[in-house]
């Protein structure tokens, strides 16, 4: 199923019904979708082999998007800030691509193969502008870049049907009431920015883009547009938070709708957020690049169930992803490959159409359809799921497999301490010995040996970092993953 | 006809188009206005909806069998009820999500 369709559906169904908003400037569904007809016989006169965008959230942004789809050739958004060597490794992958930037373009645009963005939506006339015939549905339709927290990153291919699988099995078309407006802070190279974006557009809810997050620019907003749907990443939610440090309520009442995702949300953060917006319904959606966004969702009702219960086994819910949205299964496996019961951590496999596990010239994606996520969890008996973090970032201490994560939640449990992060560094005795690194909040005050007691008394002795050293700040990408090989080399150093 | 996922579709009784979105394990003809549709780009005789076939697809609507084995979107709305192999095909009811996104 090509892309497409969505545009064409929202041209016929939703007209002149706004769709996006940016910096005040507004486009409707018929703007938006002739302007990337246009766009897509553009990039076909062109012959130009894949587009590339290299900014922030911009009307070009969907526009170049859809502009690809329909000429049947990959969009490639990439982050604008990454450093020159990685930006220049990944435009190097993209020879002849058509490149839209904001501002000045990079040293490899070839001539009459790019546009300022502003410049290239005014280049494109949308009168009379037809829909480009459908492209193989098997064609690549996106080529994201995974944040490479762990390692270098890597191209994930997400096809046409792959998309078209999760939009349609999980959003309704213009399901959404005229008056939803949804906030959105994520960047367009990240896969929640596309999956946000097309479910958006295909729910016919206005999109506002916010571009350089700021906790009280964003709650303006919220309260200013009546905002009803906000998406954010961890570490904004902890800024605004922060920023409502000794209010009662967000005092936002038109927000149904909070969800967040992109990295592991520190409890604090959450119980503080579900006290400031008593009336939002909050949505933890996980998932990866390769399983084109969302896999699994923990909603309104079942946060607030978890968060108003006494409970232990109910109440930790809220440490869960949720359950797995339809079309898609789960299956966590031992390291030998053997399947894993109800409980009972291990590899986390995933099966489904929008499941593409496939990188530039690599499928990981077993005959079996499975793909290896890399991310260890567990399910429940209720077929909640539980993610403790990236495989590769489990310590293995004297024979014992100890997820970081873990540990981290009861250093940050202390009221002095605003971050943290927990790795394993190469040890003689034990194989692997467990550094803390933590951030404390300003004014208030940890010891070390204070925060080594707090997870003593609430795990044990050999949870227990055995160095805890303070930093002004982690290393973290745009959207709030954790950089730990960046924080295991700066250790490793000294 | 074999259906095929992906497949688009268009009625010959009037505006409607539809794309598969599950094809059933076996050939079929699926009809609207009780007239069997034809590819999307493909040249056909308008034709008039029979009697008994009278209705209305919906644009974005979800349209399935009783049994599930076919499901098909409607890209464009237009008359004439949707079937396949003479069994009417209905909206399939949403089980909303909370917005992810």
């Amino acid at each position: 199923m090509y892309l497409g369709l969505i545009l064409d559906m929202a041209h016929s169904g939703l007209g002149d019904r706004d769709a996006i908003t940016v910096d005040g400037l507004t486009v409707d569904h018929t703007e938006l979708a002739e302007r990337s007809w246009a766009a897509s016989a553009r990039f076909l006169e062109l012959g130009v082999p894949s587009v590339v965008y290299l900014g922030t959230n911009h009307i070009a942004y969907p526009v170049a998007l859809f502009g690809a789809a329909g000429a049947g050739i990959p969009f490639i958004p990439l982050n604008y800030r990454l450093g020159p060597d990685q930006l220049a490794a990944q435009l190097d992958a993209h020879p002849g691509a058509f490149v839209i930037c904001e501002g000045d373009p990079p040293a490899q645009a070839a001539p009459g193969r790019w546009a300022e963005r502003q410049a290239f939506l005014d280049s494109l006339d949308p009168a009379g502008a037809e829909p480009p015939l459908p492209p193989d549905p098997d064609a690549t339709c996106l080529l994201l870049y995974t944040s490479g927290t762990t390692a270098a990153p890597k191209a994930a291919v997400l096809r046409h049907r792959h998309l078209m699988s999760y939009l349609l099995g999980t959003v309704e078309f213009a399901s959404a009431d005229e008056d939803e407006v949804s906030l959105v802070s994520v960047p367009p190279y990240h896969v929640a920015g596309v999956a946000n974006l097309l479910s958006n557009l295909y729910a016919g809810r206005r999109i506002i883009y916010i571009d350089r997050f700021d906790p009280e620019v964003w709650l303006g907003i919220v309260r200013d547009e009546k905002v009803t749907q906000a998406m954010v990443v961890p570490t904004m939610l902890a800024q605004i938070v922060d920023h409502l440090r000794g209010a009662d309520d967000a005092d936002t009442p038109s927000l149904r709708t909070l969800s967040y995702g992109g990295a592991r949300m520190p409890e604090p953060v959450l119980h503080r957020a579900l006290e400031l917006f008593p009336t939002t319904g909050f949505v933890n959606a996980y998932g990866l690049t390769e399983t084109s966004s969302t896999i699994a969702l923990l909603g309104p009702d079942e946060h607030r169930a978890a968060f108003d219960s006494d409970d232990p086994v109910a109440r930790a819910r809220l440490g869960s992803v949720g359950r797995l949205v339809p079309g898609v299964e789960i299956e966590v496996r031992d390291d030998e490959g053997g399947v894993l019961g109800v409980g009972r951590p291990g590899l986390v496999f995933l099966r489904g159409e929008q499941i593409s596990g496939e990188y530039a010239g690599v499928a990981l994606v077993g005959e079996d359809g499975w793909f290896p996520t890399r991310d260890r969890g567990w399910v429940d008996e209720d077929g909640y799921v539980f993610i403790e973090g990236r495989a590769d970032d489990t310590i293995i201490r004297g024979g014992e497999n100890i997820a970081p994560a873990e540990i981290e939640d009861v250093l940050l449990s202390h009221e002095g301490i605003v971050d943290a992060v927990v790795v394993g560094l190469p040890d003689d005795r034990w194989g692997q010995r467990l550094v803390a690194v933590v951030v404390a909040g300003p004014g208030a005050g940890a010891d070390e040996e204070e925060l080594r007691q707090l997870v003593r008394g609430r795990l044990r002795s050999s949870k227990t970092p055995e160095v805890i050293e303070f930093w002004p700040e982690l290393p973290r990408t745009d959207t709030g993953k954790l950089l730990r090989r960046t924080v295991v080399a700066r250790l490793s150093e000294g | 006809m074999e259906l095929k996922a992906g497949m688009q579709l268009k009625s010959v009784v009037g505006t409607t188009e539809v794309v598969v979105i599950r094809a059933p394990d076996h050939p079929g003809t699926l009809t609207s206005g009780g007239e069997p549709m034809v590819g999307r780009d493909d040249d056909a005789a308008a034709g008039e909806v029979r009697s008994g076939s009278e209705g209305t697809v919906l644009l974005g609507k979800r349209y399935v069998d009783a049994a599930g084995s076919v499901e098909v979107l409607c890209t464009k709305p237009g008359d004439g009820a949707l079937a396949l192999d003479g069994e009417p095909l209905e909206v399939k009811s949403a089980k909303p999500l909370p917005s992810s996104d």
